[in-house]
């Protein structure tokens, strides 16, 4: 037990205590603890400057647009894997349909690099000739990337997803479908009426679970597949961007942290929130 | 009726066979670039008929096998070691968390389960692991940071521990003259083995995958797994084509790079031996998938 804790402790609880760093001016000379306080100061720059609004904007949007997209997709993709009753059509299935998961997300902007490339990329080189269109600089272009992203992580996500609400379609008990069918319900009427009322408690549950994480996002997603371009940032800087290269590239230890805690903190809250809004409507399915 | 429903299966049958090529379609494009010749790339781009196959990527990784080889040495002893040492630490930390006859036993709880929602972030943890630990530029900055161990995997192996192990067991082993570390191995670890295999299979993707700790916290390409060297590439070559004027300065750089095919060729190295091993544990991983979410 004794190795678990001290990692506990090391790894999760002293950047808990690590967080005042957001109200001290750091000067490596004196230490962390010995550096000056300076209150909200930090906070204060950080709310000054346009990036503030853009990425709480960015990680705000685009969750919703994946929370969204993914929900109604994976229901859909589960009810069809329902629908498939060979046992090996369905496991092939499910198989290849989470192997994006699988993959790095450096792997996965190779992909995309090979289909995006402005010189060699199989859109600009293959597709868009045929339609007699002209080649487009993807990574110059910022008003693509929202949907490019949405793509990606619908790409990577789905899947995944898919699997844990067919799960749960599975274990509805045959026989309601069984009656329906012998009143004569067709198969939509069927997935209406009995599949997705049956399933709503999984999906409320997964939903308000995303909703709690809305404020942090997949920092591969959006940091490898724009490739760390600058160009694009207005449209693919979220918060956890933001946090890594203020700390990484400028050295900005003030600004990152005072971002990392205002993360933090907004986060905690909403996931709170959130369990709150579950144990209303549901006892049952709250975390806690 | 079964007019109805046969269309409704074939419709199903379609639209998967659909969604899964789209979801097998970049990865065959990877493998046919990795495959083409310098010459039909540049002039027909990435493409799954390439004009003229070529090995030539391959040989070049063979002959740079140096490099690549201790790239994997590295990725494969962070994910066996990484993956051991975390799967005993969430272990050891879970069983105890699971015995009815612990002191404070829904403070331990609440202490793992409160990581899971409230984290310090990037910043504090980076100075901790830099500054008191100096963890840079070592081994140990791949496989410590964010992976080693996950609150919520300790919470599933004491939910396991807690259901599954009849405490009934444990005190017979006692009564047996087993101690307390002998019955843990004896009838506690045996029992618990399709968890442990689950969460272990995890794990090892998440080792196996990891790029970030690299990225964070190592700089000397002596300790870059594969996904390190991958990124180092795709990096150098956003650097180079932000900064054209420069990479015209220094034309020799530019021609240190990976060519095209090239680079394409190590990602496919990177990412075989996943899909190679896939078939044999996706079983595991659909259920494991299923195991999590039912928390």
């Amino acid at each position: 037990m004794l190795p678990g804790l001290v990692y506990l402790i090391i790894n999760n609880y002293l950047p808990m205590f690590g967080m005042i760093i957001a109200f001290k001016d750091i000067n490596f000379a004196k230490g962390i603890l010995g550096s000056d306080w300076v209150g909200l100061k930090n906070f204060e720059y950080l709310f000054k400057t346009s990036d503030a609004f853009i990425i709480t904007r960015n990680t705000i949007l685009y969750n919703v647009l994946f929370i969204v997209i993914n929900t109604i997709g994976a229901i859909g993709l589960a009810i069809l894997l329902n629908e498939i009753r060979q046992k090996f059509f369905q496991r092939f299935y499910q198989s290849v349909i989470i192997l994006p998961h699988l993959i790095s997300m450096v792997i996965v902007s190779y992909l995309v690099y090979a289909m995006l490339s402005s010189d060699t990329g199989l859109i600009n080189k293959t597709i868009l000739p045929m339609f007699g269109a002209e080649p487009i600089a993807w990574y110059s272009s910022k008003e693509f990337w929202p949907y490019i992203l949405t793509v990606v992580n619908i790409w990577k996500g789905i899947g995944y997803l898919s699997v844990v609400y067919l799960a749960s379609i599975i274990s509805i008990d045959p026989e309601y479908y069984e009656a329906a069918t012998l009143d004569g319900a067709s198969k939509w009427q069927q997935i209406r009426a009995i599949t997705i009322p049956l399933i709503t408690p999984v999906i409320t549950m997964m939903t308000l679970l995303a909703i709690g994480r809305i404020f942090y996002s997949d920092f591969g997603l959006f940091y490898q597949v724009p490739m760390d371009s600058g160009i694009l940032s207005e449209t693919t800087n979220v918060i956890d961007t933001y946090v890594y290269r203020a700390l990484m590239n400028l050295g900005d230890i003030g600004m990152s942290s005072a971002a990392g805690v205002y993360q933090s903190i907004v986060g905690f809250v909403l996931v709170i929130l959130s369990n709150y809004a579950v144990r209303k409507f549901n006892k049952e399915n709250a975390l806690f | 009726m079964s007019y109805d429903n046969k269309s409704v299966r074939w419709i199903s049958h379609i639209a998967l066979m659909g969604f899964s090529i789209l979801c097998l379609v970049p990865f065959i494009l990877l493998v046919m670039s990795s495959i083409s010749s310098e010459d039909s790339i540049i002039q027909n781009g990435y493409s799954f008929i390439p004009e003229h196959l070529s090995g030539k990527a391959y040989e070049y990784l063979w002959a740079h096998w140096g490099e690549l080889g201790r790239a994997y040495g590295v990725t494969v002893f962070i994910t066996i070691f990484g993956t051991t040492a975390s799967l005993a630490m969430t272990t050891m930390l879970a069983y105890p968390m699971s015995r009815q006859d612990i002191p404070l036993k829904n403070f331990w709880a609440l202490l793992v389960f409160f990581t899971l929602l409230f984290n310090g972030g990037l910043v504090p943890s980076y100075l901790i692991y830099t500054q008191v630990f100096e963890i840079k530029n070592t081994i140990w900055a791949l496989i410590v940071p964010g992976l080693l161990m996950n609150g919520f995997y300790v919470l599933l192996v004491r939910t396991f521990f807690l259901t599954s192990v009849p405490p009934a067991l444990i005190e017979a082993a006692q009564i047996d003259g087993a101690g307390e570390i002998k019955a843990f191995y004896k009838i506690v670890l045996p029992l618990s083995m399709p968890i442990l295999a689950t969460i272990g299979l995890f794990e090892a993707i998440l080792y196996w995958n990891d790029w970030f700790n690299g990225m964070t916290y190592v700089t000397d390409p002596k300790l870059f797994s594969i996904q390190n060297i991958l990124n180092r590439i795709i990096s150098d070559i956003q650097f180079l084509s932000s900064n054209s004027n420069l990479s015209a300065a220094s034309g020799g750089e530019m021609s240190e790079l990976p060519s095209t095919s090239v680079r394409m060729a190590i990602a496919v190295v990177g990412v075989l031996p996943i899909l190679i091993a896939y078939p044999f544990f996706q079983k595991y991983f659909i259920k494991g998938i299923t195991i999590g979410a039912v928390k």
